[in-house]
């Protein structure tokens, strides 16, 4: 693991904005212009052989300036090691696409681009995957609502099926196990006056 | 039928004819003719149409061959309930890939905005006299899945529904057991007039 640290923060350090040992895990923040390169290079790196890219997905933080987090997941299958690889992007940014390295990353890219609409360039195949026909949004935004904006039923006037806007006979419903009086603040740790809890139970 | 007695729920309303559509008929004798005429089906349609409907309606339940649009984890349950333990073949029902030779259409699983248009092709190309049984919370109203962008909330949105199944799975023997409530259903409702 160390010997696997020091490599790597000796191969591509320079290019790294940083290395970091989070939850037992390695991650590398990079930026987006140096991805490709250090993808390169820890792929084709004789003793590190990261030559496997298990996933390829987006974060989105909405309340950022460069709200995606695209992240890499990589695997070298000799050291047993896996490593994260995570890049910032802005809504209209687009993220080379590491398809010449990894061809794992084919349906994976296409995949970020229909749930989040990051836009990888040189990609050959740059279509919607999972989403309908004709859909319109990227559902996995922490804007895009749980319910979406079209539903669907079966018209006997037109014969075939038609979208609609969503209209929900029963309305979303959050249930808070935990307290099963509302806004009763459940006694923290360490916390020994009762007063406060009789305060708070109005 | 019967529960809330009418002419004591609104004590200042003259009561209509025992037979007007919105009221219910406490048990009594008119209830009892009103059951006798619509079960006489050999007053009502003669004796031979009356055998003829058996007949078919035995021939129909007793050999349905069901379609299965296994879409997810209703699936599995559905193909338990064609294995050895709960064997849909001592009913007479063997599973067809085509829509064009089946009967029945068991619509397993959670059904997406995507496969809609699908669905409701291949219900289309079911030949008279098809029903559509939907097996499962998702296939039932949306289940768990109900309130997501890209699930449609019940397939009788696309298809009409003769039986629903409920459960998350339902187990092989609900699923059995909602094919022979289907069964029922043909034998009661199946008319030679209605084709």
């Amino acid at each position: 693991m160390n010997d696997f640290h020091d490599r790597l923060t000796k191969l591509v350090g320079h290019q790294c904005q940083a290395i970091e040992m989070k939850g037992g895990e390695l991650v590398l923040h990079v930026a987006l212009a140096d991805l490709v390169s250090v993808l390169k290079a820890v792929r084709d790196d004789t003793e590190l052989a990261v030559t496997q890219l298990s996933d390829l997905t987006a974060v989105d933080f909405p309340e950022r300036p460069e709200r995606f987090d695209v992240v890499y997941q990589m695997l070298s299958v000799n050291n047993n090691m896996r490593l994260r690889i995570i890049t910032r992007a802005d809504e209209g940014d687009i993220v080379p696409s590491v398809i010449g390295l990894f061809r794992s990353a084919d349906w994976a890219e296409r995949e970020v681009w229909d749930m989040f609409g990051i836009y990888f360039s040189g990609h050959p195949d740059m279509r919607r995957l999972l989403t309908d026909y004709g859909f319109e949004g990227h559902p996995l935004r922490k804007d895009f609502p749980l319910t979406g904006y079209v539903e669907v039923r079966y018209s006997d006037t037109e014969r075939r099926v038609v979208y609609e806007p969503v209209h929900l006979n029963q309305e979303y419903r959050d249930f808070d196990f935990l307290s099963p009086w509302e806004g009763m603040q459940l006694p923290q740790v360490g916390d020994d006056s009762d007063t406060d809890e009789e305060q708070a139970g109005a | 039928m019967g529960i809330i007695d009418p002419s004591k729920h609104e004590p200042g309303a003259v009561s209509a004819t025992p037979l007007s559509a919105d009221m219910p008929i406490p048990p009594g004798p008119d209830q009892d003719a009103i059951l006798a005429a619509v079960g006489d089906e050999i007053a009502n349609r003669g004796f031979v149409i009356a055998k003829a409907d058996k007949l078919f309606n035995w021939a129909r339940s007793g050999s349905l061959w069901p379609m299965t649009f296994g879409l997810a984890c209703c699936a599995v349950e559905m193909m338990h309930s064609a294995a050895s333990r709960y064997d849909m073949d001592r009913y007479g029902m063997l599973f067809r890939p085509s829509p064009r030779q089946s009967d029945v259409m068991i619509v397993a699983g959670t059904l997406t905005n995507k496969m809609a248009p699908a669905l409701r092709r291949v219900y289309d190309q079911m030949p008279e006299p098809r029903w559509v049984l939907s097996m499962g919370s998702c296939a039932n109203g949306g289940g768990y899945y109900h309130y997501s962008y890209a699930v449609v909330r019940g397939c009788d949105r696309i298809v009409p529904v003769d039986v629903y199944v409920p459960g998350c799975p339902p187990t092989a023997e609900a699923l059995i057991y909602g094919l022979l409530q289907l069964q029922k259903k043909i034998r009661r409702t199946a008319t030679i007039a209605r084709i």
